[in-house]
């Protein structure tokens, strides 16, 4: 007996309710935010993951009324994300019954509040969320100042650059780089995104999902890309990752979660079942 | 007088999800620190997440450290979780060598990263119960899943007060303990879905003998 992969459905939410963005444009709607909580909990599901995707301040009290309601009801842990920006509004949504937050625009912009987070509520609650994309280059002397990689499907290299505000802004920082920052700073895990990847249904990142886990000593949270079951194997082989994040493939009742554990298992991933 | 179970609050963690838990058992629950409301309950909670040497020093400042030894005398339920679990030990490695509650023998240390792939353990593992029949684990599987986040664990210097045990990587450790009228988990049952549920029923239940 070992430690478990982990299987987490995302819920994207706004005022409540769950949405799934494909590549972070369309969007549709999948229903009631805490009864898919705990359908999916009762289905196996290992942890919850809600990106508050409107994270405009007015809307604040829906999300906390939403973590509030979760937590009363859902016995798995649960994190929430999404226009986190001070220690303060950690605290607020930890004190509503999230177990973990995670940071993302707010923590490239100001890395202190993972140590400080860090510092008052704990390393294991402070998750930092990466949104990666790839940036091709010919050779790693093309960026000299950055952790490039030869893929392992091509001969060409690459590396990740950090992506703020829902993938909308690029900032130039190497993704790598700044996993180990965050980890250093005090972040327990990185929920790690590939802007690639995410929407398409084609797997994971499993490069990138690979050399986090190589360079990092915290658990690494692979997100973007499941579309089938097989699309998790990978992620657990060959990206090594600790944790799957899916969303769409859960929410459409494509597949259940039970469903996709027992064929994780099958393949020899430790799965609790 | 009525029923209440009383969770231990020191400033440490996150108390509102046992608390959570307790109401959807219709079990009447109070975060207190003062020392009367908590001697006056039916069975005590000591939860915790965070440092070691910040947890003692917070029950030394609130006067809880008393507290816990005359609940342990009068043979009062007590439910360590996690941080607290480790608190009831006698010692700590932690950042520094810091006295526990020493109601259980044993100390607390690090999990080395030559033995585990990371730190911390997070995530589910399953616990072996070394006993068949122990109140807590009633109606559990042997082998069932629970949740964990944690970086140290506990030695228990006597093998007769451990009643699960956990590996990660190549380090087997002691996750459920327990002495007299004192138990604790290194898991959080308040975050192991059906399983972790039934660990909290089962404490109640034993509460109300």
């Amino acid at each position: 007996m070992v430690l478990t992969k982990r299987i987490i459905p995302c819920l994207d939410v706004t005022e409540g309710r769950v949405v799934k963005g494909i590549k972070f444009v369309e969007i549709r709607d999948a229903g009631d935010a805490v009864e898919l909580g705990k359908f999916y909990d009762e289905q196996g599901a290992d942890e919850l993951v809600f990106l508050d995707i409107t994270a405009s301040s007015d809307k604040r009290k829906i999300l906390i009324d939403l973590v509030e309601r979760t937590s009363e009801q859902i016995f798995i842990p649960f994190t929430v994300g999404g226009g986190i920006r001070t220690v303060g509004d950690i605290k607020e949504i930890l004190r509503a019954g999230a177990d973990k937050v995670s940071l993302n625009t707010s923590a490239v912009k100001n890395p202190n509040i993972i140590t400080e987070g860090a510092k008052i509520f704990g390393s294991q609650c402070i998750v930092t969320a990466i949104d990666a994309k790839r940036v091709y280059v010919n050779s790693p002397e093309e960026a000299l100042d950055k952790i490039t990689i030869k893929l392992s499907d091509s001969e060409r290299y690459c590396w990740w650059e950090v992506y703020i505000h829902g993938g909308r802004t690029p900032t130039g920082k190497d993704a790598i780089q700044w996993g180990i920052d965050a980890q250093n700073l005090g972040s327990g895990e990185i929920l790690l995104t590939s802007m690639d990847m995410d929407g398409v249904k084609e797997g994971y990142d499993l490069d990138l999902t690979k050399i986090f886990n190589e360079k990092l000593n915290v658990p690494i949270i692979a997100s973007g890309g499941a579309g089938n079951p097989q699309h998790i194997i990978d992620a657990f082989k060959k990206g090594r990752a600790d944790a799957a994040l899916a969303a769409s493939i859960f929410h459409y009742g494509e597949y259940s979660i039970n469903e996709v554990k027992k064929l994780c298992q099958k393949e020899g991933i430790p799965m609790r079942l | 007088m009525t029923f209440y179970i009383a969770i231990i609050d020191y400033e440490m963690g996150n108390l509102k999800s046992i608390y959570k838990l307790l109401e959807y058992l219709n079990i009447k629950a109070v975060i207190s620190s003062d020392p009367k409301e908590i001697l006056n309950a039916n069975g005590v909670i000591l939860p915790g997440v965070g440092a070691f040497g910040d947890a003692m020093m917070q029950l030394k400042k609130k006067n809880l450290i008393q507290v816990i030894e005359s609940l342990s005398e009068d043979r009062k339920p007590i439910f360590g979780i996690c941080l607290g679990h480790q608190l009831l030990f006698s010692l700590s490695e932690e950042m520094g060598t810091y006295q526990g509650l020493d109601l259980i023998k044993g100390k607390v240390i690090s999990f080395n990263l030559k033995n585990v792939e990371k730190v911390p353990q997070i995530g589910w593992n399953s616990v072996k119960f070394e006993l068949k029949d122990h109140y807590l684990i009633e109606g559990i599987p042997n082998n069932s899943y629970f949740y964990f986040v944690h970086s140290y664990y506990v030695c228990p210097k006597d093998e007769e007060n451990i009643l699960g045990t956990t590996e990660y990587g190549t380090t087997k450790f002691s996750s459920i303990v327990f002495k007299d009228n004192i138990v604790g988990t290194q898991f959080h049952p308040e975050k192991s879905s059906k399983y972790g549920i039934e660990m909290y029923r089962n404490f109640i239940n034993y509460c109300k003998k």
